[in-house]
């Protein structure tokens, strides 16, 4: 009996340490960059393929401010320096976002184009900010993470706990968890009980009584450039914090990104919470291998012969696109009832 | 010199021209109903005088003065407010919300403005923390109407209010719209219910492919044999 607790706490830990907590920490960047997606959506009214790049663009200026601290000798402690970098890279990312929008968008809704062209617009915008990434601060993987690493270190916790399984638990984890989650409630906040917040929401709901009740489009429309680069930024920042940062990795998150957006309900930014963490979750678990985990449970003779992997990790945006795809075929309007693209 | 004033609208929404000529004007404390046929121009007049339309020839004046070059949005600022036929509440926020957004021009303290609106509507009171989207179409119409009130117009223009909702709550709406009149609000409606948008009327325009058919008080159109019969039938 007591054996077999044994074995079930193994495979408690092992499930935490492989899919658990990377699927939170993934899931919130999903999370913050679908809310950035979606809130242009209800407010712009289209989907925004430059998403990415924004969140790329947001990285490279807290790299580039981390090294110029760096130089100077400021350091964050324990925690990375790109915390302190990062309000400055905001403002940065938040004034190129809204330059765009004031030379190229501002352009389409003055003459009351499509939403496709506004689409066909982001993509031209898209391949322009990755440009300009890549000539900024070149291609290479670029490591900027500093302070502490680890909370807890497999190692210790195998030695403190006795179990045959460890749990590492990283700084950048807990930091991605934290700070998602006091921006999202930030984000709430603004948008259920400011003034302009309400104006955002009146705006995103019916844009023609919204302006027959004085609401200024151009305002909100500002705050929205202003709020979407700010997620972005942070979500580009956690991402490359937790991992590495890579150009090109933000142009291949664009789709779990927009899948999350659509399977909590475009135009939601509460769906596109629950959408990051379902994406995050369904890629994380649909490309592990649970061999190990099956062999805690089951009595030996029945465990599996195979790796009981639905799918290599080289295959993991596939499950974006079978999300996407069966989101679109089953329920269009997503999880909370958002618009229909 | 009424309060509101169409003078010789003419004009549409790009193509061919939908009102010709057509005059509409309304008094302080008074109802003004627009009637007529589908097709006969009547919400078209009303979005001419919001601005929401190309003039092509005509003016409006709003308290002898002339605002024909103002935007809509310019003309609420006025103290024009206007009540659309779709999609005239936002349906994903509270009726509360919905108040707030009518008196987003303000800036001064709307509280006095909102139980006044709240005091009309009793109903509205009690659902004030209610989605709007979740009310039924007499209670969203009532929504409607009191975004419109909260920027304190001196015109309220609706776009056929009953459309949609019951006979007695078409009753209940008509009645709240006279009480608002008592206020002395100029009211100007679009109506498809001629026969009782026009028993509660001082002024009635009756328009036919967008000209002036018959101009008069309510009364003398309910007794005028031949709009009881083309119009009100029979």
């Amino acid at each position: 009996m007591l054996e077999y607790s044994t074995e079930l706490l193994n495979a408690l830990v092992l499930i935490t340490n492989y899919v658990l907590i990377p699927a939170i920490s993934y899931g919130s960047q999903l999370a913050l960059g679908a809310v950035g997606v979606t809130l242009v959506f209800g407010i712009l009214r289209f989907a925004n393929f430059a998403h990415g790049e924004m969140m790329a663009f947001g990285c490279m200026a807290t790299i580039f401010i981390t090294w110029w601290f760096q130089s100077l000798g400021i350091s964050g402690g324990v925690f990375p320096t790109a915390l302190l970098a990062l309000p400055f890279a905001i403002l940065v990312t938040a004034l190129l976002a809204v330059a765009i929008d004031r030379s190229i968008f501002s352009f389409y809704r003055i003459h009351k184009s499509r939403p496709v062209t506004f689409v066909v617009a982001s993509v031209g915008v898209m391949f322009m900010l990755n440009g300009l990434v890549r000539i900024l601060i070149g291609t290479d993987e670029i490591i900027f993470r500093d302070g502490h690493k680890f909370l807890i270190k497999a190692g210790a916790f195998k030695k403190m706990t006795g179990l045959s399984e460890g749990l590492a638990l990283k700084q950048t984890q807990v930091l991605t968890f934290v700070l998602a989650v006091i921006a999202v409630l930030a984000l709430f906040w603004f948008l259920q009980r400011t003034r302009t917040g309400k104006a955002m929401r009146a705006f995103s709901d019916n844009e023609d009584l919204a302006l027959l009740s004085g609401i200024n489009p151009e305002r909100v429309v500002l705050v929205t450039w202003i709020i979407a680069a700010s997620l972005a930024t942070l979500a580009g920042v956690l991402y490359g914090l937790d991992k590495s940062f890579k150009p090109m990795v933000y142009f291949h998150l664009l789709l779990p990104i927009f899948a999350a957006a659509i399977v909590g309900g475009i135009g939601q930014p509460l769906g596109a919470i629950i959408g990051g963490y379902v994406v995050a979750f369904s890629e994380i678990t649909a490309t592990y291998a649970f061999k190990k985990f099956l062999k805690y449970l089951a009595p030996a003779d029945l465990a599996p012969e195979g790796l009981t992997q639905f799918l290599t990790a080289e295959y993991k945006f596939a499950v974006s696109f079978l999300i996407l795809v069966l989101v679109l075929l089953i329920r269009p309007t997503g999880i909370l009832r958002g618009r229909v693209l | 010199m009424t309060y509101l004033t169409g003078e010789k609208l003419t004009g549409g929404y790009g193509g061919a021209d939908i009102i010709k000529d057509c005059t509409i004007a309304v008094n302080q404390g008074e109802i003004a109903v627009v009637v007529g046929p589908n097709g006969a121009g009547k919400s078209t007049a009303m979005k001419a005088l919001l601005g929401m339309l190309n003039l092509r020839e005509g003016r409006v004046l709003l308290d002898g003065q002339d605002i024909s070059k103002l935007s809509p949005q310019q003309r609420v600022a006025k103290g024009m407010a206007f009540v659309p036929q779709n999609n005239n509440v936002f349906v994903t926020m509270t009726v509360e919300e919905n108040l707030e957004m009518g008196a987003f021009l303000r800036r001064d303290d709307i509280t006095e403005t909102m139980e006044q609106v709240y005091e009309l509507f009793p109903i509205l009171k009690t659902k004030r923390r209610q989605v709007a989207g979740e009310l039924s179409g007499g209670q969203r119409q009532q929504v409607a109407v009191g975004r419109a009130l909260m920027t304190s117009p001196t015109v309220l223009m609706l776009d056929e209010p009953t459309a949609g909702v019951s006979p007695i709550v078409m009753d209940e709406l008509f009645d709240r719209i006279i009480e608002i009149k008592r206020t002395g609000i100029a009211i100007l409606m679009v109506e498809q219910n001629a026969r009782q948008a026009l028993n509660i009327a001082d002024q009635g325009f009756v328009l036919v492919t967008g000209e002036n058919r018959f101009t008069d008080t309510g009364e003398v159109l309910l007794a005028n044999e031949e709009v009881r019969k083309s119009f009100l039938g029979g």
